[in-house]
This record gives structure tokens, C-alpha cells and sequence, in this order.
């Protein structure tokens, strides 16, 4: 993070070196040098973005881990940041319930997004698929907060109902509805990586299967699907990096109250909605509530950041293999 | 010598979108003989070749007309399942296509999915078979747990031959086996092939005419789709009847 | 049907196959059927909120003085909207001759006596509805398209209440976010793709960009809380805090996608431009840029639709609150539709589920018309240039 800093400063700095130097004679040169110099500058302001997003959450989320213990926040059990007498700043329930949703999400996206991409890159005609694909991206295109009026107006109440009548009593705000429609918004998302990822994989080992008598299915089962699994991984991996970082969905349909627990039928809080809540109140930017948000989008962003990493480096190795196989 | 029929092929017509490219193909491909498809590039031998084990279906836009008949079956008739086909009749590619597991299990895969070994000791000795016939099990019998891919090109082949074997087809389709390997590694899948003339029957394609004069019995020249002539080895090399099929041999247009 | 090509065991398989390929289809089924029931759920909820209902009264104008409740029958105010009736008077500004009159009009119902009209839960007492009910038989109730949706701000009252000032939010919002997020993000596709070789810089650069665009959307607005508003003192909920945060927010996009429509330009217009000793800007200007301008409005315009649905960061820039005005300078306190759908979705009225819904469905309607839009544009750039 200071490396960015640094380096923009840098190159800021034999930028306007360059500028002024350069005595060329011709006006034309000046003019198409100053041109790139401001493309380099918008390009600067790109990663300087970036940077003052770290800068901001780092120096915040620090202010508040000077006053609290940084240990505690990651593994203590009780938050109750707007209580005046002993505020507790223990974020164990949050991250747990975060996760929580995310693996619900995961649950339905991973097999639905998985098989979709199946059938697309492997059965489909390519008519067929030039319907489907492009119908579930809709899916993709449909705004958060839409989902979450779904979740919490329609399918919250039917789960309640669907679990009393069996006789199980059940909050409005339970983790499984908000953990559902997620999984229904990241389908598309996974379909197309791993679609991409299985049109990758070279023609010669599914020519080999074929020729041996195996099945389509077979094929895909016992050739097409291990090879392609770190791209896979890497696609569950961006899938629960999107789950975890989701707002909307979980602020209307998921609970306001920390709840350390496995139950999906319970009420729970993540993170997010956490950072949403510490400012819908009237307090002053720097008190502890405020601060703890920081910490809390500190953590998130952390998180999200390695995940993606993992993700992007494992599909990258997985194209490098292949790359001159299919030529 | 007349030797009985494997497979009679009765006016095969394909067409891949619009363009015909297989036109009226009758022929009959004797048992226990190595049967070369000889021609130049686009002449529709390694169409014919798939057009055999039915692997021209898996590209979409294909369309077959005519019969090609296996044992007294059609195998284009509706109630022929294409996957039942190609376990009769297996195919060596051009460019070896080990799979991305281990030399062993190259070998046992195929095998076992269609029920022919079980896992374990009889496992163990098909692939040791498989291995000695295609001459590799001396040089690969303690490295069987390595992935296929660190051997080299004409030990890939000699490989896929034995994955090829082990699920005991009838008929073993080769297109251009050597083409992608050195001399050396040529002549020893040549060799090998010519070994497997007792057990199974073959069809070769090949653009190498010193190849299909060394270990042909009978010789297919095809052009533009059409089957020119066919007749055996060492007729069609010495005094070919037509004179399409003479200008060919000379490397004349 | 016994032939040397069937066996027992291949019959197996093939069912197994089968088995295979058809969960495989019905996951597909699956996942295009929640977007048919998702769809049909809004709206069927929504549909209804366009139209109002309305009721034929007497207005005794003469009894006004303080209070224009007095106007109407007692039994008739408690169907009829407040606002309405509090709006009485400026009739009456308006048309001075109606001060002594007696009148019948067509009275806005309140938001209870709506939902009963429409069907929908309500709390209207039972002697109220017998009310309606006598009402509808004398033909004194009728609905009409709801005009206020559109022309209203947000209201305490869900009858009152319109998306106006939201659209008009969203519209100031999107103008900034484009100002921000177009220029910059298309000046660096170009410096990326036109200018920069390939070296560890250029790498660098990508790779910051693609971490920016896995970030969460609802860091940034904790970026524009601590910068914008923080740190530079700008207005809290404006739709220029908003309208910068979301054109960071988009500009991975827009260079992702200007810098393909980019590369997709054949390499030979700028060889053929280089061959006629033009510089690498007058080429990119003069050949590059008019042939990849579609495509880079294509992204745009994509890139808008996001920006238009995003709710989670302004949230926290405090357009969270209760908007009733349409704003008219930037820098006013605002609201945007998607914030509004979010305000509206936790009143507690009837009224305002219908309305949610129906907001729901005019902020779809602008994204699919952008996307489509975009497709349409997207299709005629690839026929004009064969690309």
C-alpha cells in the first residue's frame, strides 16, 4: 500500500521532470507528449484510488484499534457497539454469520451454476445456448436490492410458513432466505467461469474418451471435470468472495441482532450489515461505533482481496497449462 | 488369397454443413489385414475413417447416407447405440492423447468403466498385457504411477495404442499414427502395428506411401471424396489401373 | 434386439448418462424458473400500484375556514385522504369563485380504503367498508392511473406518496457518476491499450485495476463516507458524494470494457495511419477511437445500468432518510431510486408494499431499456465493421 504511495509520487515526480525538460522543437511533439502524460495521469488516478480506499479503511480501522483490543474483535462473542455503558466490540458473531449466509448462497449457486455450465458448454446446440446463456445473465443484471425486497416480502414469509407447518418455529429474519436468493443472484456468475473454464479444456483428451466408448456423461465425469477443477475451485472461490461482501440482500431480509450460531433457521447479522447500521445513527464520525465499521470493512476487505487473488492465480495456472493444446 | 469380409461399406454419402465430402463410397475391408487409405490432403480418407466408428457425429453439422456393416450389422441402423460401436472399434490419432493421469491408468481406464476388469489383480495383468504387446513394459513397468505426460512422443503413441488394446476391440482405426513422430519411433509403431495384424483388424491412413507399400495388405486410394481404386499392395503399387491413382504415385497433379 | 454393438452393460451406462444429462437440465430448468416465478412475484405485487382509486364526494367549500376537514361528510373523511383535503384550500386560491360553493369531486382515497378497493390486506374497519361497498353500488368510486407516482416525493402518506424526486435523484446522480467515470476510465483504456508497452508498470496497473473491481460496493462507500464527506466536508446524501462514489466505483468497467472495444480494432488502421507518418495520437484520435467508440458506449451505457441499481454505498452517504422534495442543485440532499425502493420497503403501511413493487418495476424497466439499448448498439458496431 505505501509501495503505491511511493511509486505514484515517483512517477509523478519524473512526470513533471519529463515535462520540462523536454525542449523539443517541434509544437506537435510537446502536444502529443502532454497528451499521454494526461492519459498516464488518468491511469494514475486509477490506482491512486485504490490506494486512498486502503489508506482511508487502514487509518480509521486503526484509529479503533488503538482503543480495542485487536485480538478480542476477531474472536470475541459479543458485539453491542451501541451500548452506552459497556460497549463490546467482540465480532465473532458477525463474521460467523457472514460466513454462514455465504455457505447457504454457496449451497444452492455452486451445484445449479456447476450443472448449468455443463449442460451449456456440453449438450447444449448452439442455439440452445444462445438463448439460455444470455437469459441467465439476466439473473446477473438484476439489482441487489430487488433481490432483497424478493427475500424478505416473499420468500422469508414462505419459509416461516413451510416450517410451520411442520411445526418448527421460525424468525422472519432467518439466514436461509437471504442465504438463498444470494445463491440465486451468484448462479450466473459461477456458470460463466466455469463454462469459459470447460471450453478450455483440450478437445484431445474428450476425442480420446470418445473414442474409447465412453459416454458424453462419462466423459465429462471422469475426464472434463477433474481437469477443469482448480478453475473450479477458482470459481467458488470469486463466488463466495461476492457472497461475503453482499449488502442489500442480507440488510432487508436477514436479522439486525449479532447471533453466534449454526442454525440457518435463525436470525443473524453479517458484517455488512453491521457497516450499514453504525451509521444510521446520530453519532459523531469518530466514536467507537463508527470506527468499529472501519475495522469491520478492514477485515472484509482483506478477506475479499485474497480470495480473488487465489482465484485469479489459479485460473491463470490453469490457462497456461492448456494454452497450446487446443491450437 | 480371399480372406472374409469385416466390414462392407455400401454407398456412403457425408456431407458436413452443405459440401458433400464423402461421395459413394462401396467397399469391403477383409479380416486380419492391414488396409491402407492412401491420398492427398482433403481426399475425405480420415472422413471415411471416422465415418467407421461414427466419430463424425460428434461435430454437429453431419450428415451420413449409406451403410457401412460390422459383423452383419449396420451400424448406422436406429437402434445401434454409437457408443456400443466404438467399443468394437478403436481409434489411434495422429497426435498422442494420453490422458492428463498416470501410465497405469491410461491403460486400465477405459477398461474398467466398461466392465471388462475389475479393480485389483485383473487390473493389474491387463495392463502388464497391454503393455508387453505394444513393447513398453520393460521400459515404463516401474514407473506406472507417473503421469503419461512425461514420456516421450513415440511412447505416448505405443501408449495409446495399449489403451486402445486393452479394451479388446474387433477393428483398430489408425489415422496418420506415425506422422507426428520421428523416423525411429515411426518404424517402431510400424512394427508394432504390423504385430497386431494376428489379433485385430486394421485400418491405417497415410500419406506416407513408403509406409503404406511396407506394411499394407490391401490399398484404398481415394481422391476428392471419391474411392479411385482399391486394390491389394503390391497391385495397386506396381500396376495401378487407373490413371489417376498412377499420376498420384509419381507425385504428378 | 440382440446385435454384436448392445450389451447389458452398456444399457446401464446409458441410463446412468441419462441420469446425468437430465439433472444437468433440470438445474438449468431450476435456475431459469426462479427468474420466471422472481419476475411474476414483483410483478404481480406491483401492477396494482398503478392506478389510485378515488371517490365521488360532496365539498361544501363555504364551511372552510381553519379546518377544510369540516368540508366533507364525517363518514366520508374517514376514507379520504388528509393531503387531499388539507390541499382544499389552494383550490380555492386558485379559483376564487368556488369560496361559497357546494361541489362534488373526485376525492383521492386514503392509502387503507385503497388497498380494500384493490383487494389487498388492509385496516380499514368494518363499518368503513360498508361504506365502500355502498359506494362502489352507486358508482362513486373508480380507479385511475396513478399520475402521483410519478409527479409526488416521498410522503408520510403512502396514497401521496411519489417517485419523483428519486428519478430526478437518480438522474443528477447518474450525470456526475458518467462525468467522473467516462473520461478517466476511457483515457486510461486508451493510455493501457494505445500508449503503454507491456512492461511490469502496465502490469501493475491492470492488476490494481482488476483488485478494484472485486471490491466489495459497499467499501466504497466507506471511501466516500471518510473522503468525500469526512475529509472535504462535502454534503451529506448529494448526488455529488453519490455521484463520485459510484463513478469510481464503475471505472473498472468502463476500462475493462473500452479497452476491449479497443483491441477488437484490426492492428492494420494503425499501421495503415502510422505508414502515413501520422503520430500515435493523431491515429488514435483520427482512426482508433471513431471505430471503437461504440463498443466503449456500449460499456458505458452497461456499466450506467449497474451504477443505477447500486443501493449499499449511498446508503451509507446517508441517502437513507426521508426525501419528500426533489432536489435541485447537486449538492441538495437527495435521494435515488434504489435508496427509495430501500426506505420505502421498511414503512410499515400496506400502501407501501404495492408501491415498493411498483418502484421495483420502473427501475427495471430503465435497466432493461439501457441494456437493450446497449445490445442494439452493440450489434450494429459488429455488422458495420464485421468485427
Amino acid at each position: 500500500m505505501t509501495l503505491n504511495t511511493v511509486l505514484i509520487i515517483t512517477i509523478l515526480t519524473l512526470l513533471i521532470y519529463y515535462l520540462y525538460s523536454n525542449k523539443s522543437k517541434k509544437h506537435k511533439d510537446r502536444f502529443e507528449k502532454s497528451i499521454e502524460y494526461l492519459l498516464i495521469l488518468a491511469s494514475l488516478i486509477s490506482i491512486a484510488i485504490l490506494s486512498i480506499l486502503e489508506h482511508s479503511i487502514l487509518y480509521h480501522s486503526s484509529k479503533f484499534f488503538a482503543d480495542h483490543s485487536i485480538w478480542y474483535f476477531f474472536t470475541g462473542t459479543q458485539w453491542s457497539a451501541d451500548s452506552l455503558t459497556n460497549p463490546q466490540f467482540g465480532a465473532l458473531p458477525l463474521f460467523v454469520g457472514t460466513v454462514m449466509i455465504a455457505l447457504i448462497a454457496m449451497s444452492v449457486a455452486l451445484p445449479i451454476g456447476l450443472f448449468c455450465a455443463i449442460y451449456l458448454s456440453q449438450f447444449a446446440s448452439s442455439k440452445t445456448r444462445e438463448i439460455i446463456k444470455p437469459t441467465l445473465e439476466i439473473l446477473a443484471g438484476i439489482p441487489t436490492i430487488v433481490y432483497g425486497f424478493f427475500a424478505a416480502a416473499s420468500v422469508a414469509p414462505f419459509v416461516v410458513s413451510l416450517f410451520s407447518s411442520i411445526g418448527v418455529e421460525v424468525s422472519y429474519s432467518n439466514a436461509l432466505s437471504s442465504g438463498i436468493v444470494l445463491g440465486i443472484m451468484i448462479i450466473p456468475m459461477i456458470t460463466s467461469l466455469i463454462d469459459d473454464v470447460m471450453l478450455s479444456v483440450p478437445q484431445s483428451y474428450t476425442k480420446a474418451s470418445f473414442s474409447l466408448g465412453l459416454t458424453k456423461s462419462e466423459t465429462i465425469l471422469f475426464i472434463i471435470l477433474p481437469v477443469a477443477s482448480p478453475a473450479i475451485i477458482a470459481a467458488s472461490l470469486l463466488g463466495i468472495s461476492r457472497a461475503l461482501g453482499e449488502t442489500m440482500i442480507v440488510l432487508m431480509a436477514a436479522g439486525l441482532r449479532p447471533n453466534l450460531t449454526l442454525n440457518p433457521l435463525e436470525d443473524m447479522t453479517t458484517v455488512t450489515v453491521r457497516i450499514v447500521d453504525a451509521f444510521s445513527g446520530d453519532h459523531s464520525f469518530s466514536s467507537a461505533e463508527t470506527l468499529s465499521a472501519f475495522a469491520l470493512g478492514f477485515a472484509l476487505f482483506i478477506f475479499t482481496l485474497i480470495l480473488n487473488t487465489l482465484s485469479i492465480y489459479l485460473v491463470k495456472r490453469f490457462h497456461n497449462r492448456y494454452r497450446y493444446s487446443n491450437l | 488369397m480371399s480372406s472374409s469380409i469385416k466390414i462392407s461399406i455400401e454407398n456412403l454419402n457425408l456431407w458436413y454443413d452443405k459440401k458433400q465430402i464423402l461421395h459413394n463410397i462401396s467397399m469391403d475391408i477383409f479380416q486380419n489385414q492391414i488396409t491402407a487409405f492412401i491420398g492427398s490432403s482433403g481426399c475425405g480418407k480420415s472422413t471415411l475413417l471416422r465415418s467407421i466408428n461414427r466419430m463424425n457425429e460428434l461435430i454437429e453439422e453431419c450428415r451420413i447416407e449409406g451403410s457401412v456393416t460390422i459383423d452383419g450389422k449396420n451400424i448406422y441402423d436406429k437402434d445401434v447405440d454409437e457408443v456400443g460401436v466404438r467399443q468394437r472399434v478403436g481409434m489411434v490419432f495422429q497426435q498422442p492423447n494420453p490422458f492428463p493421469k498416470s501410465i497405469y491408468d491410461n491403460v486400465a481406464y477405459a477398461a474398467k468403466v466398461h466392465g471388462i476388469v475389475k479393480k485389483g489383480k485383473e487390473c493389474d495383468e491387463l495392463v502388464e498385457t497391454c503393455l508387453k504387446k505394444v513393447f513398453l513394459w520393460d521400459e515404463v513397468k516401474d514407473i506406472l504411477k507417473e503421469q503419461a505426460t512425461s514420456l516421450s512422443g513415440g511412447q505416448q503413441q505405443r501408449l495409446c495404442i495399449a489403451r486402445t488394446i486393452a479394451i479388446n476391440p474387433d477393428i483398430i482405426l489408425m489415422d496418420e499414427p506415425t506422422s507426428a513422430l520421428d523416423p525411429i519411433s515411426g518404424g517402431h509403431i510400424e512394427e508394432l502395428i504390423v504385430s497386431l495384424k494376428e489379433e485385430f483388424h486394421i485400418i491405417i491412413v497415410t500419406h506416407n506411401l513408403k509406409q503404406a507399400q511396407r506394411i499394407a495388405d490391401h490399398v484404398a486410394f481415394f481422391d476428392s471424396g471419391h474411392l479411385i481404386e482399391y486394390a491389394p499392395s503390391n497391385i495397386l503399387f506396381n500396376t495401378p489401373q487407373k490413371r489417376q491413382t498412377e499420376n498420384y504415385l509419381r507425385g504428378i497433379e | 434386439m440382440k446385435h454384436p454393438f448392445d450389451s447389458a452393460q452398456l444399457k446401464k451406462r446409458q441410463r446412468k448418462s441419462m441420469l446425468f444429462k437430465s439433472t444437468a437440465l433440470l438445474m438449468v430448468a431450476l435456475a431459469l424458473l426462479f427468474l420466471v416465478v422472481f419476475l411474476f412475484n414483483i410483478a404481480s405485487k406491483g401492477y396494482s400500484a398503478f392506478t389510485q382509486s378515488y371517490i365521488y364526494v360532496t365539498v361544501d367549500f363555504s364551511k372552510i375556514k381553519n379546518n377544510p376537514r369540516v368540508a366533507i361528510e364525517r363518514q366520508h373523511r374517514r376514507v379520504i385522504s388528509n393531503t387531499w383535503i388539507r390541499n382544499l384550500p389552494n383550490l380555492i386560491k386558485e379559483n376564487p369563485s368556488l369560496k361559497n360553493e357546494t361541489k362534488k369531486l373526485w376525492a383521492l382515497a386514503n392509502s387503507e380504503a385503497d388497498q380494500y378497493i384493490k383487494g389487498h390486506d388492509n385496516k380499514l374497519k368494518s363499518k368503513d367498508k360498508a361504506l365502500i361497498e355502498r359506494l362502489k353500488k352507486e358508482n362513486r368510486i373508480k380507479r385511475k392511473f396513478n399520475t402521483i407516482l410519478f409527479t409526488h416525493g416521498d410522503s408520510q402518506m403512502p396514497e401521496n406518496s411519489g417517485f419523483f424526486s428519486a428519478i430526478k435523484g437518480t438522474i443528477m446522480t447518474i450525470i456526475i457518476t458518467m462525468l467522473v467515470g467516462f473520461p478517466i476510465g476511457v483515457m486510461t483504456a486508451i493510455y493501457l491499450q494505445e500508449f503503454a508497452k507491456d512492461n511490469r508498470i502496465k502490469q501493475f496497473i491492470e492488476i490494481n485495476i482488476n483488485n478494484l473491481a472485486a471490491v466489495p460496493s459497499i467499501l466504497f462507500g466507506l471511501l466516500g463516507l471518510a473522503i468525500f464527506i469526512n475529509f472535504l466536508g462535502m454534503p451529506r446524501a448529494s448526488a455529488l458524494v453519490g455521484g463520485l462514489t459510484l463513478g469510481i466505483m464503475i471505472l473498472p468497467i468502463i476500462i475493462v470494457t473500452a479497452q476491449s472495444a479497443l483491441r477488437s480494432v484490426p492492428d492494420s488502421i494503425r499501421q495503415a495511419g502510422f505508414a502515413m507518418g501520422l503520430t500515435r495520437w493523431q491515429v488514435v484520435r483520427g482512426f482508433v477511437l471513431p471505430l471503437a467508440m461504440p463498443g466503449i458506449l456500449t460499456g458505458s451505457i452497461i456499466s450506467l445500468a449497474q451504477a443505477i441499481g447500486e443501493t449499499a454505498p449511498l446508503l451509507l452517504l446517508g441517502m437513507i432518510t426521508f426525501m419528500p422534495d426533489a432536489p435541485t442543485l447537486v449538492t441538495d440532499a437527495t435521494t435515488v431510486m434504489s435508496a427509495q425502493i430501500y426506505t420505502w420497503s421498511s414503512m410499515p403501511q400496506n400502501g407501501y408494499i404495492e408501491r415498493t413493487s411498483a418502484a421495483i418495476l420502473i427501475l427495471l424497466g430503465v435497466m432493461v431499456t439501457l441494456n437493450l439499448l446497449a445490445i442494439t448498439l452493440r450489434s450494429r458496431f459488429k455488422k458495420r465493421f464485421n468485427l
